[in-house]
Parts: structure tokens; sequence; C-alpha cells
């Protein structure tokens, strides 16, 4: 009892859960949202249960809610969503002793936040530590806040009025702040931008989102010269 | 979203954070690949804040939502949480919308 106490109070796995709950208002911001674009409660319990990747499922509704086709929310969503091969590679190690059983679980909680706080660790045992109380923590409040969120968003009525529909915008500057941190990706968010906008009034609602992504490509460029410049 | 748009989302992202995961079995992935996954989000929330800020339908505009935006990156620049951006950006666009 009194080892377990100790390993709760240990600075990783205090940390995460600080972490989780403030986890929890966002996902209440994800229920509210997710009843105004049209989806039901149960839809929108089902998505922070089942998909739980919060980027993805704010893109998803958005671009629903925005008039896009569903497979082009869907594969906008799963685009956005591809950053987590690069961290399953990077959590490899921590978890190379690991059960399939207990790998197959750790992967549906292997997110932005468990990652980044596994990741943050000096030693495996530790990083496992980290990786289990935030993907486990943000599990548990993400879908409380959502399930929050949905029944208040049932009684809130049309979106616009409370500005709701710039919800979304302003949700993705909070998210895109720790991704633009570096030359490369300030490179492919502005050219982006450009290539969505170009396209708004040519190509369907959904597709200028997807076009967009490839302004990866001169992202990965610019951090591939900085990466030669400074060995 | 339908049902079917839902669980064509869950199984893609499992099967991307199982692939990684369970797939590569601590096999190295190339530079090259890693730098493009890392990359995906700049572009893809770049496109989409442009996108649900200025387009109406199939035009552009400009109306209280930039307003909003524009609030939101103060409440960004001034290290708040998420919830605050999103309420910070709300609540100005619907204070401009009923100007």
């Amino acid at each position: 009892m009194h080892a377990r106490w100790n390993r709760l109070q240990a600075p990783p796995v205090r940390d995460a859960l600080v972490l989780s709950a403030a986890v929890g208002v966002f996902g209440v911001s994800f229920g509210v949202l997710a009843v105004s674009s049209g989806l039901t409660v149960l839809q929108a319990c089902a998505m922070s249960l089942l998909v739980f990747t919060g980027a993805s499922q704010f893109a998803a509704i958005g671009l629903t809610a925005a008039g896009s086709d569903p497979s082009a929310a869907v594969g906008s969503a799963l685009l956005l969503g591809a950053r987590h091969l690069a961290y399953g590679v990077a959590l490899g190690p921590i978890f190379s002793g690991s059960r399939r059983t207990t790998r197959a679980v750790a992967a549906q909680v292997m997110i932005d936040e468990s990652t980044a706080m596994a990741t943050a660790q000096g030693n495996p045992t530790d990083a496992r530590a980290a990786f289990w109380a935030a993907g486990l923590g943000v599990y548990v409040f993400w879908n409380l806040g959502t399930l929050a969120g949905a029944l208040v968003g049932n009684g809130i009525g049309d979106p616009t009025r409370y500005g709701l529909d710039a919800a979304f915008p302003c949700g993705f500057l909070a998210l895109i702040v720790t991704h633009v941190r570096d030359r490369g990706g300030q490179t492919a968010a502005a050219l982006a931008t450009v290539i969505a906008l170009a396209l708004v009034s040519i190509v369907p609602a959904g597709l200028p989102v997807l076009v967009a992504s490839a302004a990866i490509i001169p992202g990965m460029v610019v951090r591939a010269r900085l990466a030669r410049r400074s060995p | 979203m339908t049902w079917p748009a839902i669980f064509a989302l869950a199984v893609g992202s499992y099967a991307l954070k199982a692939m990684g995961l369970l797939g590569f079995g601590g096999r190295a992935v190339p530079e090259r690949a890693r730098s493009a996954f890392t990359l995906i989000p700049a572009a893809l929330l770049a496109a989409l804040i442009a996108v649900q800020t200025f387009a109406d339908g199939r035009h552009l505009t400009i109306d209280a939502r930039v307003a909003g935006l524009g609030a939101a990156a103060v409440a960004v620049l001034a290290r708040r949480s998420f919830l605050t951006v999103v309420v910070v950006g709300a609540v100005a666009t619907a204070i401009v919308r009923a100007l």
C-alpha cells in the first residue's frame, strides 16, 4: 500500500494526473462542439471512447459541420493521426519487454500527452509509469469530459449564437503551437494556409485541407537543410 | 458524422497507433519518414484554421470569426489553457457578431 502510494506521488505520475484533469476540461469542449455540430450524445461518446485522439476528433466534426463529405473528413482526421506512427516507433524500446496484449492496450492510450510524458523520463521503468498514468488518466477524464459536454451542449441550441463555430479554429490554434516550434513546422503551416485558402472556391469542402497536407514536403526540405548545416 | 464514418475513423486511428508500437517492433524508421509524420499536424491544423476562419461554404469572407481568432491568438501568446483560448475566441466572435 505504502509502495503504491509512494509511486502515485512520484513526480512523473503526479504530473500526469494533473495533466489528465486539465485534459478533461478540453473533453468538455469536444462534447459541446460535437453535439452542436449535429452528433448525438451517444456518437460523441463513441468517438471519444473509440477514436481517442483529440485533434482528429475535432477535425472530423469541424469539417463535417462545415459541409465536408464524410470521407474527406475522415481522411483529414486520419492524416492528422499519422504522427502516431512516429510515436509508436519512438516508444517501441520502452515496451520492448512487454507482452503483445499489453502493447495492444498501450496503443489505444498512446496519444500526444502520454508520449510526451514517457519520452521525458530518464529510464524505461519511469517512462512506462508516466505513460500509463498519463494515458489512462487522460482516457478517463477525456471521456467523462465528453459526456458532460455532450449533455450540456444538447441544451445550447444554435451554435453560432455563442460563437461556437469560431471555437474550432481557435482550438486548432491552441493545438498547433507545439508543432510550429521549428522552421520546418512553420514552413509547412504557412504554405498549407496559402494552399487551403487558394482552393476553397475551386474544390469541394474538405478537400482544401487534405490537399494542403502537401505542404509537409517543403517543410521536410527546410528541416533536412537545417540538419545538414548544423550536424 | 455518420456511424460508418465514426467506425472508420476509430479503426484507422487505432491502426496508426498500433502499427508503430506493435508492427515496427523496435526497427528504425527512416529519418525522412519521421520528419513527414511529425510535420503533418503543422500543415493540417494550419489549413483547418484558415478554412474554418475564412471560408463560408465555397467562398472566402472576413466576418466575426476573424475577431475571434485574433482574440484567441492573444490568449495563446499569453500561454492560457486550451479551454481559455476556445472560450475567449468564441465569446469574442459572439460579441462582434452581435454588434
